[in-house]
């Protein structure tokens, strides 16, 4: 079965010269040729040309699972190979052969949908509160304990709007699905940073989830439908920059041009919306240039999102905002642009490589005796600190618009 | 296969079909996957895995990074792959008396890092340093840009721990300046595998210079870049590096990196010195005016050692990037001797447009090392005929007087070449001082020795070896 999907120009273009090899982490903790891009790519050739069959090799589609799709390997590689979209593209040409595993199924499913998404984080909440999770926590099936201890923390406080008088810009922020639901306070940090700078945050109804996680799990038909309903509801909200605080999504956001780019009736509408997109460290870094963020006595270290550094090439922008902070010192950890572990549902799917890469991670965060770790994603944070947690570690993570709307509040 | 296991452990030996693809290939052109992989991650764990090898007669390749250029870790006639790659312990770095112990896996850049910590230097640097191991520069005798300088790995490597075909465990030279008996170092740097697996290195390392600058010199055209390089080594300063690149790999440069090289330059030279500071200002001096009177429109000094880095990385990292302008490529690798290169450079160029393909020329010129790149499509344009062109380039390059292979080794890709160059007696007496260690051919079969039947079921093979048989007359 020849591969409809696969980008042969795309994957053409690797020439095996190995120069991604040591910015890959599943190599660096295997140092096997199975789990690195360039053994990756060369089993997607190999699939695209029919001379591996995904329907019946397991071994071929677990080395593909095994990739984070960190895009790592794509910063590094001179000759431009488009990795992220070729693996991309190698998972949906999978699950079209094999199908999707359950366990994504129903994670895909869920955070497409906000209901499901809020009702779950509620029934947690309660479980939390009267002691049920703890219990369960006891008797859980490992796979499940790991979930929980995944699981997005129950009881951080719903996004609240702020009112700006007399704005000078007005920008749009996406809510997200895991976020909006998870992480209310850090949208909410951000609206407050941006009035700060007499920035408005304009309601967008209507938008929803991004669509990346269904994308990067090969389910691209529904990130189509998301993509579409995304690009119709920020056309709508008018706004200048449409802000992504979500390393990951802004990532995708960036990319809906390429995901739409062959339907005629959507492509160019989708295109100017994804060039409007800014991550938030990206926006504040222009918009609040020269100004200073108040103080923080605090001694932090910087996490680099992979879907910020790799796939958006923003490294210099978040660094450069905590060191407008008085006081605050920032520590570089080893390796900060290597990946945690997380990568959407990687830690349910691949718990063993995770854990190696989690445990890389934390060792280097402890290493530089933080007061604080601070990152820009969600998906980082939750898996910083479960990491943290489990080392008996109480070092809080937080995302880079916590840390300056903190900074503000002192000033 | 069970016995594999045993030593290395489930994780660590691959026997399926399709786990073994990713092993048929390395940088080079050649492809064809082993029958195993085994991953070990000791010493002691390549010993038994080759002494098992050896047991059941079966051939054994060993594979660094597999940057290689030369199809040195294609296994054929049913070999296994032994990976060193786990293998990359620094085991020591002694600053007192100069010297790096490394296990073979460990990249070349990662000596070069732990070394500066303590005021050293490793020097040499192959384009592929962030990933290429030493075991595989050991293995190819690799040079880089600062050998016109430094030298090869031949003159930095003082001993090597290496298992032997039988799965013993010997080790040669060390870390007295001059031990009684045969010096089998010099032998075993440049073998590509064919004596052995080496486990480990001792590597001498030097002090960092005081003073490094770092010139850029715009030429109108190819031909004037040359001149200039020949008068620079002719009026006396050798300098650290010296590195030509054309037209067509600047604009390359431009679009892969951020460097900002005049696109319309006809050449390039990148010149380093290094030494004390009262040393470097005159030669400065020195070289910018030879530059100048030689057809330099611009000599630019590179201004912070940031500048520095982006150019080096870009010259580093540039062949890779050709692949933006063609997805394939042939990078040649031919030595011929600096008065002859001017016109060696033209019918290269000669050859190339004759056969149509597009050229890039990225190459240390101080060595009079080339590196001519033919750029490709092979889903549109035989291979065949690519390897033509190829042949006839390296004819022109052996013609001039040159040598087969400047730093990338023989390989397989190479090997049907030899006689062009060694007659039937060299040969045999190379092959002789092999046996001494191989007796029974096993260690990478079919490479560097012309004539073998190990690997001719690989397509690419028999084409060389016609062509090599064909045109030389
Ligand atoms: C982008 C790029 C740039 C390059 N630039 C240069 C350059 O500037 N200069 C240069 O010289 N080369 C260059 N090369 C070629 C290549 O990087 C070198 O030949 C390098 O030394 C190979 O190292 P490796 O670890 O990848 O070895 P491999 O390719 O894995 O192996 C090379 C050979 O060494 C043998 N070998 C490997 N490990 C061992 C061991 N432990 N014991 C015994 N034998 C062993 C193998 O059998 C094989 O024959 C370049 C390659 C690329 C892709
Ligand atoms: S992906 Fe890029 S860096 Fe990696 S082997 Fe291929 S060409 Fe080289
Ligand atoms: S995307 Fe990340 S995990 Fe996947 S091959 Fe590239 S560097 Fe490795």
């Amino acid at each position: 079965m020849r591969s409809p999907l696969l980008d042969t120009e795309g994957l053409n273009q690797c020439i095996h010269c190995g120069l991604c090899l040591e910015a890959c982490p599943t190599y660096r903790i295997t140092r096997l040729e199975t789990e690195s891009p360039r053994g990756r790519l060369h089993l997607m050739s190999a699939i695209a040309s029919a001379r591996i069959d995904p329907r019946e090799s397991d071994a071929a589609v677990l080395h593909l699972d095994r990739c984070l799709a960190c895009r790592a390997c794509e910063a590094v590689c001179p000759s431009g190979v488009p990795y992220g979209e070729l693996i991309e593209e190698a998972r949906a040409d999978i699950a079209r052969a094999r199908g999707t595993p359950p366990l994504g199924r129903l994670a895909l499913w869920s955070v497409s949908r906000p209901r499901v998404l809020g009702a779950l984080a509620a029934l947690l909440a309660l479980a939390d509160r009267t002691g049920l999770r703890a219990g369960a926590r006891r008797i859980l099936p490992p796979r499940l304990r790991r979930l929980d201890a995944l699981a997005p923390p129950p009881g951080r406080p719903a996004y609240q709007p702020v009112a700006v008088e007399a704005p000078r810009a007005s920008v749009a922020l996406l809510l997200g699905c895991v976020m909006r639901v998870s992480y209310g306070d850090v949208h909410t940090a951000t609206a407050r940073v941006l009035a700060r700078l007499a920035t408005r945050v304009v309601e967008v109804a209507d938008q929803g989830c991004c669509g990346a996680l269904h994308a990067h799990a090969g389910d691209n038909a529904e990130a189509v439908r998301l993509a579409k309903r995304n690009v119709a509801a920020f056309e709508r909200s008018g706004a200048e920059a449409i802000l992504a605080n979500a390393a990951g999504c802004g990532a995708f956001l960036k990319s809906y041009a390429h995901l739409l780019e062959g339907d005629p009736e959507w492509a160019q509408r989708a295109a100017a919306v994804a060039s409007r997109v800014r991550d938030i460290n990206e926006y504040l870094a222009v918009a609040a240039d020269g100004a200073t963020f108040g103080e923080l006595a605090m001694r932090v270290t910087y996490q680099d999102p992979c879907h910020l550094a790799h796939a958006q090439g923003i490294r210099a922008e978040p660094r450069a905002l905590l060191g407008r902070v008085h006081g605050l010192e920032l520590i570089e950890m080893a390796d900060a642009d290597v990946c945690c572990g997380s990568a959407g549902y990687y830690n349910l799917a691949q718990p063993d490589y995770a854990d190696r890469l989690l445990e890389e991670k934390i060792d280097a965060i402890l290493a530089t005796r933080p007061d604080a770790v601070v990152t820009a994603n969600p998906g980082c944070m939750l898996q910083l600190a479960a990491g943290l947690r489990a080392r008996g570690k109480s070092i809080p993570v937080l995302h880079v618009v916590e840390v300056l709307e903190r900074a503000m509040r002192s000033a | 296969m069970r016995q594999l296991q045993e030593i290395c452990g489930d994780d660590n030996v691959f026997w399926r079909a399709e786990d073994l693809l990713v092993w048929e290939y390395d940088a080079g052109f050649d492809r064809h996957p082993p029958s195993a992989v085994a991953v070990p991650g000791s010493t002691a764990e390549v010993a038994a895995v080759v002494k098992a090898a050896h047991d059941a007669g079966t051939a054994i390749v060993p594979r660094g990074a597999g940057t290689g250029l030369s199809g040195g870790t294609i296994a054929c006639a049913g070999a296994i792959v032994v990976s060193t790659a786990r293998l990359r312990r620094i085991v020591a770095i002694d600053a007192a008396a100069r010297m790096a112990v490394v296990e073979p896996g460990v990249p070349n850049v990662a000596v070069s890092a732990a070394a500066r910590e303590v005021g050293l230097f490793f020097a040499p640097d192959p384009a592929s340093q962030r990933i290429s191991t030493i075991g595989g520069n050991v293995g190819t005798n690799a040079g880089g840009p600062h050998a016109l300088r430094y030298g090869s790995m031949v003159n930095h490597v003082l001993g090597i721990e290496m298992v032997l075909p039988n799965g013993e465990i010997a080790r040669f030279g060390g870390t007295a300046a001059d031990l009684p008996g045969y010096d089998c170092v010099p032998l075993i740097v440049g073998s590509e595998g064919t004596l052995g697996i080496i486990t480990k290195i001792w590597l001498r390392l030097l002090p960092l210079p005081e003073d490094i600058r770092t010139f850029v010199a715009i030429f109108p055209d190819i031909d004037r870049g040359a001149r200039a390089a020949s008068a620079i080594i002719a009026g006396g300063v050798v300098p650290a590096a010296m590195e030509m690149l054309d037209n067509v790999t600047i604009g390359t440069l431009n679009a892969a990196f951020d460097v900002h090289l005049p696109p319309d330059a006809g050449s390039l030279l990148l010149v380093e010195i290094e030494g004390l500071h009262e040393e470097t200002e005159d030669w400065a001096a020195s070289i910018e005016r030879l530059l100048r009177k030689n057809g330099a429109t611009d000599v630019r000094s590179a201004a912070s050692a940031a500048e520095r880095e982006l150019l080096w990385k870009a010259r580093k990292l540039g062949y890779a990037a050709l692949a933006r302008i063609k997805p394939n490529n042939y990078l040649h690798d031919a030595v011929v001797p600096r008065t002859r290169m001017p016109e060696v450079l033209k019918q290269v160029n000669a050859i190339a447009e004759r056969y149509g393909y597009v050229i890039a020329n990225m190459f240390h010129i101080g060595d009079g090392n080339l590196h001519p790149v033919l750029l490709f499509d092979a889903r549109t344009e035989p291979i065949d005929r690519v390897m033509e062109a190829s042949a006839e380039i390296l004819k022109v390059a052996i013609d001039a007087g040159g040598a087969l292979t400047g730093e990338h080794g023989i390989g397989l890709e190479k090997n049907h070449f030899m006689p062009w160059v060694f007659t039937a007696e060299d040969l045999d007496a190379m092959r002789r001082a092999r046996d001494s260690f191989d007796p029974d051919g096993t260690m990478n079969p079919g490479k560097i020795f012309p004539g073998g039947e190990a690997c001719a079921d690989i397509p690419t093979e028999r084409t060389k070896r016609v062509l090599a048989e064909g045109m030389w007359v």
